[in-house]
């Protein structure tokens, strides 16, 4: 757990995000993350993170389904227990193509979307902070990360400048822990104690 | 300014004056409150058929599957006729939100939720079929490939039969996760409006803690692209799989190459007409006619158009096979088919099929919303029928003349078809109550680009001269240094 400062910014439309952001990485301040209702196309981009290389990741997890299928199916049929079904060889690649396909496919699905909940640190009982409760509905928040010495005022001001439609500062925790989403929030009694 | 531009030709996906806060409100509302009668009713109905079903199939376990009508000749009956119904219908889904995702088909978006979800519940109503005919169900699991005590003893992987259970599970699972992985930011917005303890509870944990961040939406358009790439051969593979079930058996009218493809497009069809049945009644009932639109269902028209047609050719030229293969026994299936006591279902097939679907070539009856009902329903009826062709009357009339027999249906048959009904409406009445029944994020993803109201504020921009464009927007200056930028990042 580690509690920090942040100063959040609301805007309601994607056009006057990306300049902001723009400006925002400029400005020299540390920019914690962006949250958008939905997937705004260049916005990675734009705040600088690299393409996601989840698909290599599916690609190897689709090998190791196609690689225990082979494997697998040929070790019974050729080594553990070979039968003669209807004088078909005991190798008969052609014959496990379904099962092959099916075993590639099912390994680098379920591989890729637990590879997705791990990186993105998401799974049933995570919580993590709301910087603003309409960043899921229509608000595009932007939170930077400030620490004592960052004048309040001014940051605030700055934001604002980017065509911000709501600011303000808040305390909370920067990673995610185990909770209820219905219990009263940590952080609102971290920002009445500030 | 960004620039969102998209042809007037194209009608808008969402209709009416949307922002995107009133998409969640007309999405996400009907969730928020208590259902209307109509929901309570339909669901209570579902419940009784359900419990049928469970009843009609404890007895068929019970009693032994004498209490079915199949016989020794006809070994396949409702049985394996409502499996591949069911799991022709389970087909739209995946099509949907994978191959008209990599086609870039902007209208899926409408629609891609709840036709995932028909899928789903199709997919597990079909499952049903395959287990309970095994008769002595407490084995099913011998055929998955477990470790076990009866010897070392594998399934058959050179069987069309496993490659089924291989095929259907692998449907199942990659479809529940690309469909679920599609809800947790939709599951998020509601947990973020909750006003219940109880439902922020519920949604915080179906959401997973999302909070879409850029990098999380980033990953999720990448799993998105994939996992539909990977469902695209996926969801042909599947009938595929199904229809070697026949296709490697050597029975006249089922020994035949043309089968996949054939039963690929009538899954299609079958899938298509049963999202049209479902669409039409839900947008009515829960007021999404701005976000599942006439053009919507026009499109699928088109596709139930398209998909009826191939079946249309595979059936003649399945029936220019059997006389040009001069096989005396392919030439008889195929007589029995069209003249014998079955011939019925043979022409209630066809004209169902491949006559009724052509009026969708008109496009007032395409955008007809209660002709697109009627068709749809006609076009199960027609594709049940094709199964049940295909299974009963190719082995009601075998090679000895003294095993010719006929098939009917006993109650605990019928009851555990109309069970699976019960079935698929729980689930479908349950996913309309508590379920986005429309993808919020995709629909706001395509808002600006194709929302009615943004598609107007368009015309203006339509209308410019070609150099006045130019000038205001292409050549625009901040317009072009943010994408120097953004290509300077990139690299």
């Amino acid at each position: 757990m580690a509690v920090k400062k942040f100063a959040v910014a609301a805007y309601d439309d994607e056009a006057v995000l990306f300049p902001a952001v723009k400006k925002i990485r400029r400005s020299g301040y540390k920019l914690h993350d962006v949250y958008t209702p939905f997937a705004v196309h260049g916005l990675d981009v734009a705040i600088g993170h690299k393409e996601s290389d989840i698909h290599v990741a599916g690609f190897i997890y689709g090998i190791c389904g196609t690689s225990t299928a082979v494997g697998f199916i040929s070790w019974v049929y050729t080594s553990d227990w070979p039968i003669n079904y209807g004088g078909k060889p005991h190798f008969a690649l052609p014959a496990w193509i379904p099962i092959t396909f099916e075993l590639t496919v099912l390994f680098a699905a379920v591989g890729m979307v637990l590879t997705f909940c791990y990186l993105n640190q998401i799974m049933p009982g995570v919580k993590k902070h709301v910087f603003h409760p309409r960043q899921t509905d229509d608000m595009f928040v932007v939170a930077l990360e400030i620490n004592e010495k960052t004048s309040e005022q001014e940051v605030l001001n700055f934001l604002k400048s980017t065509g911000a439609k709501d600011t303000n500062i808040q305390f909370a925790e920067s990673e995610w822990w185990y909770g209820r989403w219905d219990k009263a929030e940590e952080y609102e009694a971290l920002n009445a104690a500030h | 300014m960004h620039l969102k531009y998209e042809s007037f030709v194209r009608e808008p996906l969402v209709d009416g004056n949307k922002n995107y806060h009133q998409v969640s409100e007309d999405i996400i509302s009907p969730i928020e409150q208590k259902p209307g009668r109509m929901w309570y009713i339909g669901f209570f109905f579902s419940l009784v058929l359900l419990s049928y079903g469970v009843f009609s199939v404890c007895w068929a376990v019970y009693w032994g599957l004498g209490t079915w009508g199949v016989n020794r000749t006809i070994g396949w009956g409702w049985d394996i006729t409502n499996f591949v119904w069911w799991i022709g219908i389970g087909h739209a889904g995946t099509l949907i939100s994978a191959i008209l995702l990599l086609f870039r088909q902007g209208w899926r978006t409408g629609v891609n939720r709840a036709a995932e979800a028909m899928t789903i519940f199709a997919v597990m109503c079909a499952g049903q079929f395959p287990i309970w005919h095994m008769g002595r169900v407490w084995d099913a699991f011998y055929v998955l490939p477990l470790p076990n005590s009866r010897g070392p003893l594998w399934p058959n992987f050179d069987s069309p039969l496993l490659w089924d259970v291989f095929a259907i599970s692998t449907y199942f699972t990659v479809s529940l996760l690309f469909w679920y992985s599609g809800l947790i930011p939709d599951f998020a917005t509601i947990r973020d409006r909750a006003h219940t303890k109880l439902r922020k509870a519920l949604y915080g944990l179906a959401s997973f803690g999302w909070t879409g961040t850029a990098k999380s939406w980033q990953r999720m358009e990448m799993l998105a692209l994939v996992l539909a790439g990977l469902s695209t051969p996926l969801v042909l593979s599947v009938h595929t799989i199904v229809s070697f079930d026949f296709a490697t058996s050597v029975i006249p009218g089922w020994h035949t190459t043309i089968f996949p493809p054939y039963f690929v497009a009538g899954a299609v069809f079958s899938g298509f007409a049963m999202v049209n049945t479902l669409l039409v009644i839900t947008r009515k009932i829960l007021h999404l006619e701005e976000y599942i639109t006439i053009g919507h269902l026009e499109a699928m028209n088109k596709i139930i158009v398209l998909t009826g047609s191939i079946v249309g050719v595979a059936y003649l030229t399945e029936l220019f096979m059997s006389w040009y293969s001069q096989s005396w026994g392919e030439q008889a299936a195929f007589k029995w088919r069209i003249m014998g006591p079955y011939w019925w279902s043979y022409w209630a097939m066809m004209t169902c099929n491949v006559v009724s679907p052509q009026l969708f070539w008109i496009k007032k009856l395409r955008r007809n919303i209660p002709f697109t009902f009627i068709m749809s329903i006609v076009v199960n009826i027609g594709m049940w029928f094709e199964r049940f062709v295909i299974i009963v009357t190719s082995t009601y009339r075998d090679w000895i003349p003294g095993s010719w027999a006929y098939y009917s249906p006993t109650w605990t048959e019928v009851g555990f078809y109309l069970g699976t009904f019960g079935l698929f409406f729980t689930c479908y009445f349950l996913f309309a109550k508590y379920f986005p029944v429309v993808a919020v994020h995709e629909i706001k993803f395509v808002l600006k680009t194709s929302g009615d109201n943004y598609k107007r504020e368009m015309a203006k921009i339509d209308a410019m001269p070609l150099e006045a464009f130019a000038h205001e927007y292409v050549n625009s200056h901040e317009e072009h240094e943010e994408h120097h930028e953004a290509v300077a990042h990139h690299s």
